[in-house]
């Protein structure tokens, strides 16, 4: 009896001596770009597509959501984009996206993209993507968890109800006390409802943007919450007889593309996003996919 | 009987030993990982913690509320089902068949299912007369899929009856629903008690499913939390609080369980 | 006029799946007759208890209880079973009940009567057989011979014109025995009309007013038990007492 603890503790501190690594490595260390080629020219520029730190070397790797909807991204009879299908270069996000791509020097091939629910995004652990392209806002909060480039779109966030509404015709916040309004969970959307509008009832929240527009169909809910961009499919297409009643004051939100903590990769986007800042090319985007008749904005 | 007094606490010391050196090398072996920093901060971070407790155990009043509406109606209309079930002759046949087809449908569709296709579905036919509550819907759910499976516990309690017990009722000159009311079920549904113990800690589980119909029950909150911080830690928060409600019932259940076969052991031995 | 006589079996018949039990039984009880069944097991004793009070279906022939067919169709056998009283080898007591309980349920829930009512009669009825008290507590606290004691009143709470009992002594330990055997032989003498599976072969011999052989499915000699325990006619009716005195019990 006595031999079987002896054995079990021996087992014990073998399996510990064995498993236990070392303990001051605190993070998945990102390994550095590769030393400079013994050419021994002059020091390399870190954002040369050689020299980038990817997931699959040689290829660039962005994520989204699965389905990706319009003006964000869409197929081209402008139905909602399916990532592990063919490709598209329609959309607003799309655009930038190939754009960033063709910045840091890579060809539509060289790019690839993957699946990852918004949920997923800041989950622990090394990505399997390079950067994430999902309507993602910066905050203070989820900054501390992954990085973000600088603004590739200012966001507005807007409500929508049922034209039949009670609340379709509201021109102040005021008017939107009473109304049960619905928005997609761990969206800045739902952050404006319970920060700005602050209605008297607490709003349903969804796991997803589709749910919500069922329960608005439903009339389950007075109205949604959703960013600006968005309403032109909603109202267009999904919900023809909604409206957006107004977009809520701005607050210096934008969305930025999303990237694992400590990514080397951020700053080269951040110089890709200012070039196509400088030449024009953002305001193209934003021209050709986002609707630009806008609704006035509620106080 | 000193002989057996020692083995019995060389085996306590063996199983407390074993169970130490267990746990010490589980926790070694987590603790040294090198991912462990991350995960930590992910999952057990104490402020997150601490700010999660203010809003999610309120929302998981919204949980207890649904299974305990759900529950009164599931432990009836799973009886009835299990009663249509066993109406013998052949004029009985349609009710027969109808409850054995509502039992296989709701154990064979997801529960999830159900709960997206009557909490979206039931209010978008337009029909005025129709309630569009999500949380009405969700317990609708919820009671459907719950009574198909609870029907079967019944069933098997009812069957494991011995058939001597309904002819000495019949015996008597009861009809053959009196013998099944003060008989039989009387006698079934005391034997089924712990399985229906276990459907009822599984109801308290999907209750979160109804979150996905808008309702901001504790899952959802946990949701909310952990997507304005990034962090992980409210799921613990709502996991342990699932955990907290489960602990008693089971404890509850064993002792049911030990207790009846006390009785049954009484009885066999009586004579 | 002649009074009906309380018990008319008429060509009897009963198969369980292709093998027939009762192969054509003829049998009549006058009121107040005691008539024992004997026989070797699989002779058909308890099937034709259980025909009796219609928990089993006959193919063929009728049974007339007190003047009623019974087995006639559209007859309501709920009605029919409060008039015959049966007592199985299993006593098969409710065990989620008292004793009080167990005896007062029919006559509450078949026959309506108030619950006042119900126990008063109960209790007479348990306390002229010497459990009166036992009324308050569950079958699992009392002996085989309890049980079953039990399980005869029970049987005559219903108030029942026939008594029908199958073997009710055999599941019990011998000294539980005579217990039971004296409630029987004190219904028998106040008048009740039994018909009894029996295989204790002295007791038959005192209190039956006639005695049935029954083999392989038909009566095969009925008389008067000391005619038949003495000086059985037919050959095989002597064979198996025989074997049972061979036995030691006779």
């Amino acid at each position: 009896m006595r031999k079987a603890i002896a054995l079990l503790l021996l087992v014990g501190l073998l399996g510990v001596a064995a498993c236990g690594g070392d303990d001051d490595e605190a993070e998945p260390e990102a390994t550095p770009p590769t030393e400079a080629a013994d050419t021994g020219a002059a020091e390399p520029d870190p954002c040369a597509k050689d020299q980038l730190n990817l997931v699959t070397p040689g290829s660039l790797t962005m994520g989204t959501d699965n389905p990706a909807f319009p003006p964000w991204f869409q197929t081209a009879e402008g139905e909602p984009w399916d990532p592990t299908g063919e490709p598209t270069h329609d959309g607003y996000e799309a655009a930038v996206a190939y754009a960033v791509a063709e910045q840091l020097g890579f060809s539509d091939d060289e790019v690839r993209w993957v699946v990852v629910p918004f949920n997923n995004s800041f989950k622990p652990g090394p990505k399997a993507f390079d950067f994430d392209i999902n309507q993602v806002s910066y905050t203070e909060k989820r900054n501390e968890a992954v990085d973000f480039s600088d603004s590739y779109y200012d966001v507005e966030q807007a409500v929508v109800t049922l034209k039949s509404s009670e609340f379709a015709d509201a021109a102040s916040l005021a008017d939107l006390q009473d109304a049960k309004l619905g928005a997609q969970v761990g969206t800045t959307s739902y952050d404006a409802i319970v920060n700005t509008i602050q209605p008297s009832q607490d709003p349903a929240v969804f796991d997803n943007n589709n749910d919500a527009i069922s329960a608005l169909k439903n009339k389950q809910v007075d109205g949604i919450v959703v960013d600006f961009p968005s309403t032109g499919y909603i109202t267009g297409v999904q919900v023809p007889n909604a409206t957006a009643v107004g977009r809520l004051p701005a607050g210096p939100e934008y969305f930025g593309l999303l990237f694992e903590e400590g990514s080397s990769l951020r700053d080269c986007v951040n110089e890709a996003i200012a070039a196509l800042r400088e030449d024009g090319s953002i305001d193209q985007f934003a021209q050709e996919w986002i609707e630009t008749s806008a609704p006035p904005i509620l106080e | 009987m000193r002989a057996s007094a020692a083995s019995g606490r060389r085996s306590t010391l063996i199983a407390l030993g074993s169970t130490i050196v267990f746990a010490v090398v589980v926790v070694l072996l987590v603790t040294n990982a090198p991912g462990w920093p991350a995960v930590k901060r992910a999952f057990f971070d104490g402020e997150v913690f601490r700010e999660s407790l203010e809003v999610i155990p309120e929302a998981f009043l919204l949980n207890v509320k649904i299974f305990l509406v759900a529950e009164a109606f599931i432990l009836p209309f799973a009886l009835l089902i299990a009663i249509l079930r066993g109406l013998p002759g052949p004029v009985f046949f349609p009710l027969r068949a109808l409850a054995v087809v509502y039992a296989d449908f709701f154990r064979g569709v997801p529960t999830i299912l159900v709960i997206y296709m009557l909490g979206f579905g039931a209010p978008a036919l337009g029909l005025s007369w129709i309630p569009i509550d999500p949380l009405f819907w969700g317990v609708v759910a919820l009671v459907l899929v719950y009574s198909a499976y609870v029907s079967e516990v019944y069933r098997a309690g009812i069957e494991s009856v011995h058939p001597s017990q309904e002819a000495a009722a019949r015996s008597l000159g009861l009809s053959r629903a009196k013998a099944l009311r003060f008989v039989i079920l009387p006698q079934a549904v005391r034997r089924v008690v712990p399985p229906l113990l276990n459907d009822f800690i599984g109801l308290q589980k999907d209750t979160a499913l109804v979150g996905l119909l808008g309702v901001v029950e504790a899952f959802r909150q946990s949701q909310i939390e952990a997507a304005n911080t990034f962090n992980y830690t409210p799921y613990v928060v709502t996991a342990i609080i699932f955990i907290l409600l489960t602990i008693p019932l089971a404890r509850l259940t064993d002792w049911l369980v030990a207790r009846d076969r006390r009785r049954q052991l009484a009885a066999a031995g009586a004579r | 006029m002649t009074a009906a006589p309380a018990l008319l079996l008429e060509g009897v018949h009963k198969s369980f799946d292709k093998h027939e039990v009762l192969k054509g039984i003829d049998l009549a009880l006058e009121p107040h007759d005691v008539v024992c069944l004997i026989g070797a097991s699989g002779s058909g004793k308890s099937t034709l208890l259980r025909c009796v009070n219609l928990l089993e279906p006959i193919d063929q022939g009728r049974i007339v209880l007190g003047g009623d067919e019974i087995t006639a169709p559209g007859v309501k056998v709920d009605r029919v079973r409060r008039r015959v009283g049966i007592v199985f080898q299993a006593f098969n007591l409710f065990p989620h009940m008292t004793v009080l309980r167990n005896v007062t349920l029919g006559p509450i829930r078949a026959l309506g009567a108030s619950r006042a009512e119900a126990e008063a009669e109960a209790r007479e009825l348990l306390g002229r057989f010497g459990l009166a008290d036992r009324a308050g507590d569950y079958p699992d606290r009392l002996s085989g011979g309890q049980q079953q004691r039990v399980a005869i009143v029970r049987a005559l709470a219903m108030r029942p014109e026939l008594m029908l009992l199958d073997e009710v002594t055999s599941a019990l330990d011998p000294e539980l025995v005579a217990e039971v055997l004296s409630v029987i032989r004190e219904l028998a003498e106040s008048g009740m009309t039994m018909l009894i599976a029996t295989h204790e072969m002295s007791f038959a011999r005192d209190i039956a007013h006639r005695v049935c052989f029954l083999d392989e499915g038909v009566i095969l000699e009925e008389g008067d038990p000391e005619q038949i325990f003495t000086a059985p006619r037919e050959p095989r009716t002597q064979q198996f007492l025989q074997r049972i005195v061979a036995a030691g019990r006779l």
